[in-house]
């Protein structure tokens, strides 16, 4: 089983110990991972902000640096939501409006083998209990494109559920969005920021400590919200906490429990 | 007279205020939040929901295909049942067609039933210039009016107002228009409604002119349906002697049988009843029993040139339900008012630029008001994909592409105020393909970690004003492999 790595633009420079996280996380779990650095950004920042023909050659790079692999994982909701729901339509506008050539297949046939983490742990490698340890209160707030567009429903949880020592505190209003949308909190500043408000005062009311997600990109603007607050809790990344992520030099992260491949 | 959408400012700039409106949000907050549990439990009753959605959306998707078909059999059947039907291209058309009629009748006093289309064509402010005046029956557009105020809710026209703002505006206004309000009136529900069917009976006996929209028009019978919860519809479908409806040309369904689904649909959505209390059915006239006299003003007003465009045509399945609104997060914070249209949220943010065309800054940002979360979708009794009309119209703004404008198929250029961006896009989506290029901006940003600030200045303060921004790592995840993993890495290595 070759799988590719997908670890995003925004986890490789910004947040580059989830995806040290991730390759952690699946070698316990006995899968090799494959980091193909002919990779980029999936677009989707351009694509949602109108310029759609800019995206093209991001998908034809994407279908290219992943074309050997059987599995395509990604620790970003909104990143693989964005492969599998966007590129076939946009590969398929390309190809309409004359561009592309024989592309189309290609990308669409990529988008197919790309998987979101969690749904990889659970439907792909059947686990839920990964064997990692996190003896801290968590708030599991479920991403937009997680919840309606990939459909992840209560994988996360139960993925959660089997960490040792983590208890899971209940978000109210989790489904509501969090006010990020990528170039939305930019150019709809006030209401970006009245949604982020509203969300980071029902975490910090869950008296949680820890903020989980299975998306960088809300944590940055949920995390940004929660550090000008002064509240306590802190943004993890899901892969993090299922890591154990025992290379880690900052608290307050589990560490790997037994650790077998199962 | 009521307000004007005429030169609004751009939905962020009306937001900037409108989410600072502590009151405002608060009221939103609750309407919203109370309509939105009701409805999960009135859509959860059914379990062929999404089959119903489903059979919704195809019925309105094969309507639209022919519906230069239907509307000839609707205008077939209602000319048959006694009707006589007015074609409007626009909204001046629709307002002088319909001013025509009221002056012909000699009368200068018009009821009227809560209606998107008229709101749509500010067909008050054409009858009020004509010496006629529009009185609105509905509760809530009830208070709009008397209170000089602009709808902010499909539904709920005054969602914005709470029961003591209603009644300081039933004070102060009522005898303008009418019947004064009572001495001491309370702020309890009883109260204002019974107010307000004082005020509003009056009206309704004395009227012989009514002004209606419809929710549906059966083309095989030319039957009209309006659905509403008050009765006061009823009333002035029935009453007086002339009825004048204007009509969305999207609005026709062809059979009975289509208009079942849709029976279902709407009352779930909207008010979260299994069945709406007032289902008011018509075609043409009938000796001896309603008006003697009915007329049907279909409207076009950009609907034929949105159905040139085979994505964004969907928005024009909308039965305006208004669940979407009542689910969205940037409704409720903004408000109604910043969409600058009386089809605000969702759908406004779809439906608006179409029907109008990007025609100012307010239009242009309209599709950008959306963190395209996608509850709209997930709401929408005929499964109108908005996030993706969002974008494609985001597309249109910002690279300029095909549209039809009043029937001509043309090529619009990128909107003005995007060059900056669009050279930004330019440069981010060459950077994204060179990864080297990419490597380097990386590992340029990490040497320069210490020297980054708090807060951004220019445009990069929409973020840091209320957000910290994120350390950046002394190591791209990209370098980590390549040192950690012996450079397997191709195109990216060294560089
Ligand atoms: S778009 Fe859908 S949810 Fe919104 S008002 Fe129209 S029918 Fe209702």
């Amino acid at each position: 089983m070759r799988v590719g790595l997908f670890v995003t633009c925004v986890n490789d420079t910004l947040y580059p110990r989830t995806g040290r996280a991730v390759v952690t996380l699946l070698e316990r779990l006995g899968v090799r991972v494959d980091f193909p650095a002919e990779q980029s950004c999936c677009g989707q920042p351009l694509f949602n902000t109108g310029y759609r023909h800019r995206t093209e050659p991001l998908l034809r790079r994407y279908a290219a640096a992943f074309s050997d692999h059987d599995y395509i994982v990604t620790p970003s909701g909104s990143c693989a939501a964005m492969v599998r729901d966007n590129y076939p339509r946009i590969a398929a506008k390309a190809a309409a409006e004359g561009r592309g050539g024989a592309v189309p297949e290609a990308v669409t046939e990529a988008a197919a083998r790309t998987y979101e983490l969690t749904e990889f742990l659970v439907d792909v490698l059947g686990v839920t209990d990964v064997g990692a340890r996190y003896p801290h209160t968590v708030t599991y707030h479920p991403t937009c494109h997680g919840l309606r567009v990939l459909g992840l429903g209560d994988r996360p949880r139960r993925l959660l559920e089997h960490v040792e020592g983590l208890e899971l505190r209940e978000l109210p209003g989790a489904e509501e969005c969090c006010g990020f949308g990528g170039t939305f909190a930019v150019k709809n500043p006030a209401v970006s920021a009245a949604m982020g408000a509203d969300k980071a005062r029902a975490v910090t009311a869950t008296g949680a400590r820890t903020l989980c997600t299975v998306d960088n990109s809300c944590l940055m603007h949920l995390g940004g919200i929660l550090a000008r607050e002064g509240s306590p809790v802190r943004p993890v990344h899901i892969a993090e906490i299922l890591a154990g992520a025992e290379d880690d030099p900052e608290p307050p992260h589990g560490t790997a429990r037994g650790g077998g491949a199962r | 007279m009521t307000g004007t959408y005429l030169g609004m400012p751009s939905f962020p700039r009306a937001a900037e205020a409108s989410t600072r409106d502590a009151r405002l949000r608060a009221n939103l907050r609750r309407a919203t939040g109370t309509i939105r549990a009701k409805r999960d439990r009135a859509v959860a009753e059914l379990d062929d929901w999404e089959r119903l959605r489903a059979a919704g959306a195809a019925v309105k998707d094969r309507t639209l295909r022919h519906l230069d078909h239907y509307l000839v059999q609707l205008e077939e059947s209602v000319t048959r049942a006694g009707g006589t039907v007015h074609w409007a291209a626009d909204a001046a058309e629709a307002n002088r067609i319909v001013t025509g009629l009221v002056l012909a009748t000699g009368e200068r006093e018009v009821v009227k039933v809560k209606s998107m289309a008229t709101q749509e064509t500010g067909l008050n402010g054409a009858l009020a210039a004509a010496g006629i005046r529009a009185y609105e029956t509905d509760l809530a557009e009830l208070i709009v009016q008397l209170g000089d105020d602009l709808p902010s809710h499909i539904l709920v026209p005054a969602i914005h107002r709470n029961r003591s703002e209603i009644r300081d505006i039933f004070r102060s206004r009522m005898a303008d228009w009418g019947l004064p309000a009572p001495e001491g009136l309370t702020d309890s529900p009883a109260d204002l409604a019974e107010a307000a069917r004082l005020h509003l009976r009056e009206k309704f006996l004395r009227a012989k002119v009514a002004v209606s929209g419809a929710n549906f028009a059966v083309a095989e019978t030319g039957t009209l349906v309006v659905v509403e919860s008050e009765g006061n519809g009823r009333m002035c479908l029935t009453l007086p002697e002339t009825l004048i409806s204007v009509v969305g040309i999207e609005k026709v369904v062809p059979t009975w049988r289509d208009l079942e689904i849709f029976l279902q649909l709407l009352p779930r959505s909207s008010t979260a009843e299994r069945m709406n209390p007032y289902t008011s059915m018509w075609a043409g006239t009938t000796d001896g029993d309603g008006p003697r006299a009915f007329h049907l003003v279909l409207l076009d007003n950009g609907r034929t040139d949105t159905l040139a465009d085979t994505t964004g045509r969907r928005a024009l399945r909308c039965i305006r339900c208004s669940a979407c609104l009542n689910v969205c997060p940037v409704y409720e914070r903004a408000g109604g008012h910043a969409y600058g249209s009386p089809y605000p949220g969702p759908i406004g943010a779809v439906l608006t630029p179409q029907l109008r065309g990007l025609a100012s800054p307010l239009e242009e940002s309209l599709p950008f008001a959306s963190s395209l979360c996608g509850a709209c979708f997930e709401a929408c009794p005929v499964a109108i994909d908005i996030p993706e009309i969002l974008v494609h119209l985001r597309e249109r703004v910002a690279e300029g592409g095909p549209v039809t404008i009043r029937g001509t198929r043309t090529v619009i250029r990128p909107a003005k105020r995007h060059g900056a961006e669009r050279a930004v896009m330019a440069a981010a989506g060459w950077a994204l393909d060179h990864p080297r290029a990419l490597r380097r901006g990386q590992r340029l940003l990490a040497r320069t970690r210490g020297l980054h600030p708090r807060r951004l200045p220019g445009p990069g303060r929409a973020w840091s004003d209320t957000r910290d921004l994120p350390d950046v790592p002394p190591e791209s995840f990209r370098d980590w492999w390549a040192r950690t993993r012996g450079g397997t890495g191709r195109a990216g290595g060294t560089s």
